[in-house]
This record gives C-alpha cells, sequence and structure tokens, in this order.
C-alpha cells in the first residue's frame, strides 16, 4: 500500500509528535520520581498496617474519633476561609482592574505570599498575643481585654492566618478572570438599562462561575494542607488538630509510617472529592471565552 | 416610550471632552432631525468615537449639553437614556442564546414575558436571523453577529442608535450587504441613527448628513454631495479623497471670492481652478482628485512629471508619478503607461479647488 512510503516521522508529526515533544522527557520523569512513585509506595503502603491486615489502618481511622474528627476540623477551617477569600476577592478585583496604578496595588496586596507563612505566624503571634498592639488597643478603648479577646492558640489564629495567606493567591487569581471579561460586555448591558448590581447578576457572575470554582479548589486545596499556622498559631491538641497534624504525628511520635500514609490517603480523597464535586457544578454554566466577538 | 419615538430633534450644545490636558472633543454643536441618519467622519483619534461614547453616556461630558427636544440627557445614567448601541466588536454577551441577547434591554425594562416574546420576534425577522435564533453568538458568523447585535440594539425601540464602525470587522462583501441592511433598518425605524466611522464611501453611500471631524472640532457639516464636490476645508478634502495638493501662490494680485474663478503658480507650473473659500494674495493650496488628474498633450497646461508604478483598477488604470521637484502626484490613465516614461499631467480647472493658505 501507499501509506507504508510515507516514513514513520511524517506519521508521528501528523499526530503532533516531533522532536519538541521530547522537551515533556525531564519533567516527566521528575514527575514520575517524586510525585508518581512516593504516591503509589505510600499507597501500597498503608494497606500494610502494623497489625498485619489489609485495611487495618483505614478501620482504625474510621473508628478512633480522635483521627476522624480531623476530616471534619480541617474543612471547618479550609471551607470558611476559602468562601470568605473569594468573596473578598470579587469586589476588590473589580475595583482594582479599573485602576491607574494596578500594579501597585496588586504588588501590596501580593506581599504576603512572599513572605511565608511561618513569618505571618510569627508576625500574628506577636501582634494578636495578650500584649499585642491589637489586644492592647482594644484594651486602652475598653472594647475587650486580654481575657475577653483571644486570637492566637486557638481556631481564628489559624483562621486568621490562613485569610492572610491565602488571600493574595485568591486575589490574583481572580483578577486574571475579572479582567477576562471584555469591558465592552458591561457597556452594552449598561446600554440595554442595566443597572450595576442586574449587570453584575447577569453578565459578570454567568461568566465568572467557572473561574471562580477553579479559584475557589486551588485555594482550598492550599487551605486544606494547612500545617505550620495549625500548629503555631492554633490548639494543635484541640480545635485545630488539622489532618496534617495526625499525619505527622503518626509517622513521626508513633513511627507508624503506614498509619501516616493512610492518613494522607484519607486527606488527598477528600480533597478530590470536593474539588471533583465543585468542578463538576461548573458544567451547569457558560464555559466558553468571555469576550464578546469572535475577534 | 411613545413620548422617546416621537421626539422631534436631538441637539448637542457645545459639548467637549477632555482626557487631562487633551481635548478630544471641543465645543461640538449639533442639531439632528427625526429620521435622520448622521455619520460622523474623520481619521483615528479626530473624536468621533468620543463623540458618539458621550451621547451614549459611557463617557461624561466635561462641557456643554445634550438636549432631546427640550429634555437634557447628558446628565443622566447611561441604562436610563435608553439608547440602542451597536459596538464595534459586537458585544454580544456570550452565555445567552441570540433570543436572549436580543430580548436583553426588554427583560431589563420589566416588560411582561408575551410583549418580549412579541418584540424579540420581531427583530430576528427585521435582521432575518430566523433560524439562528437558538444559537450562542460564539456559533454564528461574523455578519450573523452583527445583526445580532443591531437587533439587540433595535429591540429596545430606542429614539438613537448609535453605531461605533459596526462594519469593520467584516469582509468587503458583507460590508456591503450590510450596509444596505442598516440604511433600511434606519427607515423602518423612523429614529435618529448616528454612525461612526473612518470609512468616506460608507459615511457617503449611508448618511443624510455627514460630520467630518478632526482634532476634536467639527470641520464641516454637509451631505454626501457637498463633501464630496465641495469640501469646505483641505483636510476634508483630503478625506474626500483629493489626493494630489500642491502649495503655489495666487496669480492677478488681488482678493479671489469663493466659487469664482482663479489660477495660480505652482513652481512655474500653471493651474487654473475654483475658489473653495476666500483666497488672500499670497499662498493658496490646490487639491485635485487622482480621478481628475490626467496625462495631455505637451502643449496642454500641466505639470510635469516621471511616472513610477501604474495599476489597472476594472475600467481605468490608476498610476503615481513624480515630478523634479519631488512632489508625488496620484493620476489615472485610460491605457496603460512604463515605468519612468515623461508625462505632462494636466486637469479641467472645474475640479481644481483652491484653499487659502499654504497646507501644513
Amino acid at each position: 500500500m501507499n501509506q507504508q512510503s510515507i516514513p514513520l516521522r511524517t506519521r508521528l508529526a501528523a499526530h503532533g509528535i516531533d522532536g519538541v515533544t521530547m522537551l515533556v522527557i525531564p519533567a516527566a520523569l521528575l514527575l514520575l520520581a517524586l510525585f508518581i512513585y512516593p504516591f503509589s509506595y505510600g499507597f501500597v503502603l498503608s494497606f500494610h498496617p502494623k497489625d498485619g491486615s489489609l485495611f487495618g489502618n483505614y478501620e482504625n481511622f474510621f473508628s478512633d474519633p480522635f483521627l476522624y474528627k480531623t476530616i471534619y476540623t480541617t474543612l471547618a477551617l479550609a471551607v470558611p476561609v476559602t468562601l470568605l477569600n473569594l468573596i473578598a476577592a470579587v469586589p476588590v478585583a473589580f475595583r482594582v482592574r479599573r485602576m491607574r496604578h494596578q500594579r501597585l496595588i496588586t504588588t501590596i496586596l501580593v506581599l504576603p505570599i512572599t513572605l511565608g507563612t511561618v513569618l505571618v505566624a510569627e508576625g500574628m503571634l506577636n501582634y494578636f498575643g495578650p500584649q499585642g498592639w491589637f489586644i492592647r488597643t482594644l484594651t486602652i478603648l475598653g472594647i475587650g481585654s486580654p481575657s475577653s479577646v483571644r486570637l492566637v492558640h486557638n481556631y481564628w489564629g489559624v483562621f486568621l492566618s490562613l485569610v492572610i495567606t491565602g488571600f493574595p493567591f485568591t486575589f490574583l487569581l481572580t483578577l486574571s478572570y475579572v479582567s477576562g471579561i471584555d469591558v465592552a460586555l458591561e457597556n452594552a448591558a449598561a446600554t440595554l438599562g442595566a443597572r450595576a448590581a442586574a449587570r453584575f447578576r447577569t453578565i459578570f457572575l454567568p461568566l465568572l462561575a467557572p473561574g471562580l470554582a477553579i479559584t475557589f479548589c486551588l485555594s482550598f486545596v492550599q487551605a486544606y494542607s494547612v500545617f505550620p499556622s495549625a500548629v503555631l498559631l492554633g490548639a494543635p491538641a484541640g480545635p485545630t488538630r488539622v489532618i496534617s497534624i495526625a499525619a505527622y504525628q503518626a509517622a513521626f511520635e508513633q513511627y507508624d509510617y503506614s498509619l501516616a500514609s493512610a492518613i494522607a490517603m484519607i486527606m488527598g480523597a477528600v480533597q478530590l472529592i470536593v474539588v471533583v464535586g465543585v468542578l463538576l457544578s461548573r458544567n451547569l454554566f457558560y464555559r466558553g471565552p468571555a469576550a464578546g466577538a469572535k475577534g | 416610550m411613545d413620548t422617546q419615538t416621537t421626539f422631534q430633534s436631538l441637539r448637542l450644545e457645545k459639548v467637549g471632552r477632555t482626557f487631562g490636558t487633551m481635548n478630544a472633543l471641543q465645543d461640538l454643536s449639533l442639531e439632528i432631525k427625526r429620521g435622520e441618519f448622521i455619520a460622523l467622519l474623520g481619521p483615528s483619534g479626530c473624536g468621533k468615537s468620543t463623540a458618539l461614547n458621550c451621547i451614549a453616556g459611557l463617557l461624561t461630558t466635561t462641557s456643554g449639553s445634550i438636549w432631546l427636544d427640550d429634555k437634557r440627557i447628558d446628565t443622566l445614567a447611561v441604562e436610563d437614556r435608553g439608547f440602542g448601541m451597536v459596538f464595534q466588536n459586537y458585544a454580544l454577551f456570550p452565555h445567552m442564546s441570540v433570543r436572549s441577547n436580543i430580548g436583553f434591554g426588554l427583560r431589563m425594562r420589566g416588560l411582561p414575558k408575551a410583549d418580549i416574546e412579541k418584540r424579540v420576534d420581531e427583530a430576528i425577522r427585521t435582521v432575518r436571523l430566523e433560524s439562528q435564533a437558538h444559537k450562542l453568538p460564539g456559533q454564528l458568523s461574523g455578519g450573523q453577529q452583527q445583526r445580532v447585535a443591531i437587533a439587540r440594539a433595535i429591540a429596545i425601540d430606542p429614539p438613537l442608535v448609535l453605531m461605533d464602525e459596526p462594519l469593520s470587522n467584516l469582509d468587503a462583501k458583507l460590508r456591503l450587504e450590510m450596509r444596505r441592511e442598516i440604511r433600511r433598518i434606519h427607515k423602518d425605524l423612523g429614529g435618529v441613527t448616528i454612525y461612526v466611522t473612518h470609512d468616506q464611501d460608507e459615511a457617503l453611500s449611508l448618511a443624510d448628513r455627514i460630520v467630518v471631524l478632526r482634532d476634536g472640532v467639527i470641520r464641516q457639516v454637509g451631505t454626501p454631495e457637498d463633501l464630496y464636490l465641495r469640501p469646505a476645508h483641505i483636510d476634508v478634502a483630503e478625506f474626500m479623497g483629493f489626493r494630489n495638493r500642491f502649495d503655489g501662490t495666487l496669480i492677478g494680485g488681488k482678493t479671489v471670492m469663493p466659487m469664482n474663478g482663479a489660477s495660480a503658480d505652482f513652481d512655474g507650473t500653471i493651474f487654473e481652478g475654483v475658489a473653495v473659500n476666500t483666497l488672500a494674495v499670497g499662498a493658496v493650496t490646490a487639491a485635485i482628485r487622482p480621478d481628475d488628474l490626467v496625462p495631455v498633450t505637451a502643449r496642454a497646461k500641466g505639470i510635469d512629471a516621471l511616472v513610477e508604478s501604474i495599476e489597472y483598477r476594472g475600467h481605468d488604470f490608476f498610476g503615481t508619478a513624480r515630478t523634479e521637484k519631488n512632489i508625488e502626484l496620484f493620476f489615472r490613465s485610460d491605457r496603460t503607461l512604463s515605468a519612468g516614461t515623461k508625462i505632462r499631467l494636466g486637469a479641467d480647472p472645474a475640479k481644481v479647488l483652491f484653499y487659502n493658505g499654504a497646507s501644513v
């Protein structure tokens, strides 16, 4: 047949496989060595508990309230924090989009990312601590006292630190989605008689929803794996004993790597369920380009 | 809505808009009667889009006022003006079907559902999109998207339809077709259409009156015939296709009144022509269309030049030539000429326009 005479290289190129494809190899190897292998190893390890049964670790986890309650504790932190960041980021992004000094504002808002969670936590311990400026100011104003307002070593300490470190990330993503919507669409809606609230409801929100879903997922995953601030700013023995702390203790305090792996798997599964759920809901919305024409 | 459709005129009184220190629009005064099709014509940056956006309310004015009969509208918010606007990039809502796009303005007005359906059907029929009504904008061709944009703007039955270079994204054939459509729709509506364009052909063929803007200032307002035959300003002449311009000196030693004949010396070449404005003794500028500058015999009056290039354009040949003084000329010829040929180019004095002063 004639097909035989076409060189292999040409046939591969027709399927999009050519020299450039080779550039993927280093990243693929890295992914294999640093993610796929350790993940598979952990997955297999989680099915080899100390007692020798197959599901021992998982039975153990879901029968011990000290362990399974960490799922709820973590969700109780991650979901409200992510929602708050998202709800705060949308109006700020709308305002910043129209600003002339957009870059300056963005830089200031994004600064906390560069500081890292530990530095933020240390700062907060001083600022929000019993002898910190915040509480002292409240005391002077007569609004509160070190005994009535506690913002560190509890739920709120971790909550605040997640807001501070998570907001810039959420904001940046939101800003890019908001800027992606053609200004002419808003103008068109206005000439047709839509007031600001109606424009937001009928034009912006439906076009933004898919992007906000992605932003929610990424921000949520970040918040869900909270560890340093839960230890430094929270009450790691009780109210902020998040799932990553449980995994850490299993691995490095009980030296039960198998249980630790199982906890990590459960942690991953919870994240996956939330992310998949949110992404599926995205299908309810229009997902094409947010411009007014073919361009 | 009855009061809006029975208005008599739209008046702009000394409307101005500045951006920082730049005057994008200065003292724009204009009265437009119901039923008129007005084109705002000018090169990019002349202020035509600024003017349109000020009327629409998308830009606030910095001076002057705009009136619909005796109702002042420049102080109203965009959404309260009720004008239909067609955007250059159409600005269709990508997540809504064609029907939904067209009905948007009516829904915002809180009309009963049955009314909305009826008027959307009407608008869809007007732009002949019956078979596409349930598609999303992304599934339509450029021309169809344009029709949706027009239907959406006219569905609210606006007293004023504003169009911002609506045909600039379409190919040549579709552009001619849509021109006819736009004219027909304007006639059907019976309101005012204000149409922004940089294309003089579009303005000439569509408009009842053309407003030529330059640097934010009105240069001329007139019918297409006025503008085509007697552009009042050298800038307008250039825009109307008078590509040849010569700087020269008036001969005769006395002032020439408008519409009288005059002759002038252009570096040794004498041209006879018609004065457009009052010519004072001294510098004058002559403007000639390429159409009217043709090869003449060696004994006739004309300007000598060497042919540089020539191209066939259906009926005639059009070419460029260069004089000894390095002036580029655009001319018409009924036969082809090879590059480097020495020719003399002349024009009928009735087709040569003289403007007072030097061209720059």
